[in-house]
């Protein structure tokens, strides 16, 4: 069979030119199958969207193979089979991210309003804002990552520029533990931290800049040293032949070369963190006024305000879950602008490596 | 810091220092005044871990000289060469027995600093690496910029002027000193890179097949640039090609390796005619008249 099937193949019947499908061949095939598919579901009284879905692409592949297989041959029939199942795989994927989005933009938005942004909840009864919260967000955020990266793009330096032997290898091996330490264990660590100083019961925004750097500095680590083990040798070597010690290589050549990939490992490790719950809800606590002091006092952000708008609802429960998902909203917003921010600063500042 | 020994005087000390007013001295002089370092291997052994990569290398290098050094790939020459400015060590678990002097002095006694030796025996590389993030006049004035001392902005221009002049680049560069150095051509690049090498005043200049990546024509121009270079500066330079070597070197060092998995070994050395016309070893008769290699 198989020796039959080679012979009768384009090439090696010497004939260059096979059977080929119409361009529109794939649309049609797939537009085709789901309504197929639609009609036949319909008639079995069993109709529904995911249903649909699932057997359209189920009989999408199986036409396309056939047909291809007729007209071109095994080798195409297998190829456009293929990436039939690929693009299935990549929509699968999409859907739930799309899903989310949609859900909590179009729950969202009702409560995202001028109020929502510029106010705060304190002497309000069922209604109020979440000023404090989102800057609590920045605050927090920030300072962690104000920790984060100069120890986490330092020690990759370390890491892919002097480390070597055990010490190294050790390194590695603790950072990749540190990537999988849950977050709620990393909160309380700060928490038992400062408690030892300042007693039990304390909460401030440092203690959540504190717990979040713990998630983030492993992060940024390993991205950032995989930026620069891009960055090739022999940049290092002209800049070594031209008299220029380690140091001076290191911040004048090899940093800026990666600084475009810096930015996204710096980007990547505050998405990781922008919106942890758990560990702020034990070390940042819950409050109603704007607190910017990250030394004095609890400290509001988005996620646990979210959090709580939805588990303390107030007299008004629907306003309160509004709020909830406006934080939500207001949340995936940030970690949008931010990664938009970032790249654009990549495009601007990506070195052609050669 | 080790004391000088020898013949280098009170300016190669200054220079060793990486002052600012050294550097104004090598920079000043006119060519002729200007004195390039010899270099002097005294058995020389390089390994890898334990791979044992060129073995008992006795040369000397005269100043002003063009120095090939040709044989077949993996014989050892861009190891020599590597060690001669201490950059051989820059590869993990890479080894150094025996003595390179630089005008007597031996680089890698204790207590020198391979950062001061690569300062006055410069390399440019196989492959052009202008820097990704510099521009044209950045890149020629890396090595002021990357180095110790503080330099004003008008020395800086006109070192670069002087750098790129000497390259014979200036006039292809001169109305765009601010775009990127990887926006030339290649030997346009690979001249710029020989620019910022020779920006630092190096005593010898190390080429490590500075033209295989280049066409006939950006190789000419190199070769015709290395001819002049030579007034002031020491030179070696690697080649797989035998006409380049034939035409742009004064001596000629033939590397050969019995087998492989055996050291390398320098076979002869010589002025470059008697070489390439009458070699006293076979080897090297073989390999220039392309019996094999």
């Amino acid at each position: 069979m198989e020796g039959q099937v080679e012979i009768r193949s384009p090439l090696v019947s010497r004939q260059l030119r096979g059977g080929t499908l119409p361009a529109r061949a794939p649309h049609g095939v797939i537009a085709g199958s789901l309504a197929l598919t639609a009609a036949a579901l319909a008639a079995t009284g069993a109709f529904g969207i995911g249903l649909l879905m699932a057997l359209g692409t189920i009989v999408s592949c199986i036409a396309i193979y056939a047909w291809s297989r007729a007209v071109e041959g095994p080798r195409r029939a297998l190829d456009r089979l293929m990436t039939f199942a690929i693009a299935a795989a990549f929509a699968l994927a999409l859907i739930p991210l799309l899903s989310l989005l949609f859900q909590v933009t179009k729950r969202g938005l009702p409560g995202l309003d001028w109020e929502f942004l510029t106010g705060t909840p304190r002497g309000v009864i069922g209604g109020g804002g979440a000023a404090h919260a989102i800057l609590g967000t920045v605050v927090i955020t920030g300072v962690a990552a104000a920790i984060s990266v100069p120890i986490g793009i330092m020690a990759a330096i370390y890491l892919n520029e002097y480390g070597e032997g055990r010490l190294r290898r050790a390194l590695t091996f603790f950072v990749d533990v540190m990537t999988g330490i849950p977050s709620i264990v990393a909160g309380l660590f700060a928490y038992a931290l400062f408690a030892i100083f300042f007693g039990p019961g304390i909460r401030l925004g440092i203690m959540g800049s504190l717990a979040l750097s713990l998630l983030m500095t492993p992060i940024v680590i390993r991205s950032a040293e995989e930026v620069l083990k891009i960055v090739p040798n022999h940049l290092r070597e002209a800049a070594y032949a031209l008299g220029t010690p380690k140091w001076k290589t290191i911040v004048k050549v090899v940093l800026p070369t990666a600084f475009a990939g810096l930015v996204t490992a710096v980007m990547l490790g505050i998405a990781r963190i922008v919106g942890e719950t758990a560990p702020l809800l034990v070390t940042t606590g819950v409050v109603d006024s704007i607190n910017t002091n990250p030394f004095q006092g609890r400290m509001q952000n988005l996620a646990v305000y979210a959090y709580s708008e939805y588990r303390t609802p107030g007299v008004m429960k629907q306003a309160s879950y509004d709020r909830a998902w406006a934080a939500a909203l207001t949340l995936i917003a940030i970690v949008m602008i931010l990664n938009l921010v970032a790249r654009l600063v990549y495009r601007r500042c990506k070195t052609e490596i050669g | 810091m080790v004391e000088p020994t020898g013949a280098r005087g009170a300016r190669a000390d200054a220079a060793a220092a990486g002052s600012t007013e050294a550097k104004a001295d090598l920079g000043q002089g006119p060519p002729d005044r200007r004195r390039a370092a010899t270099m002097q291997t005294r058995g020389l052994n390089l390994f890898y871990g334990d791979f044992h990569a060129v073995q008992d290398v006795d040369i000397t290098i005269e100043p002003h000289k063009v120095t090939a050094l040709i044989g077949s790939s993996g014989c050892g020459k861009t190891t020599f060469l590597r060690s001669l400015n201490r950059m051989h060590e820059l590869t993990a678990g890479a080894r150094v027995e025996g003595e390179v002097t630089l005008d007597g002095q031996d680089v890698y006694a204790g207590g020198i600093d391979p950062v001061k030796v690569r300062r006055m025996v410069g390399m440019v590389f196989q492959s052009p690496n202008p820097f990704p993030t510099m521009s044209i006049h950045e890149n020629v004035a890396a090595g002021l910029s990357l180095g110790s001392g503080r330099v004003g902005k008008a020395e800086k221009d006109e070192v670069v002027e002087r750098s790129l002049r000497g390259a014979h680049l200036w006039n292809e560069v001169k109305d765009r000193l601010d775009r990127p150095g990887s926006s030339l051509s290649g030997g346009q690049q690979q001249r710029l890179c020989i620019a910022r090498a020779i920006a630092v005043e190096p005593e010898v200049l190390l080429m490590d097949e500075p033209c295989s990546a280049l066409d006939p024509v950006a190789t000419l121009a190199i070769e015709d640039l290395i001819g002049e270079l030579k007034s002031r500066y020491t030179i070696v330079i690697v080649t797989h090609n035998m006409q380049q070597a034939a035409r742009a070197s004064d001596i000629t060092a033939f590397f050969n390796l019995e087998e492989t998995g055996r050291p390398g070994r320098l076979v002869e050395v010589g002025a470059t005619e008697t070489i390439f016309t009458s070699p006293t070893v076979q080897a090297t008769e073989d390999y220039v008249s392309g019996r094999f290699g």
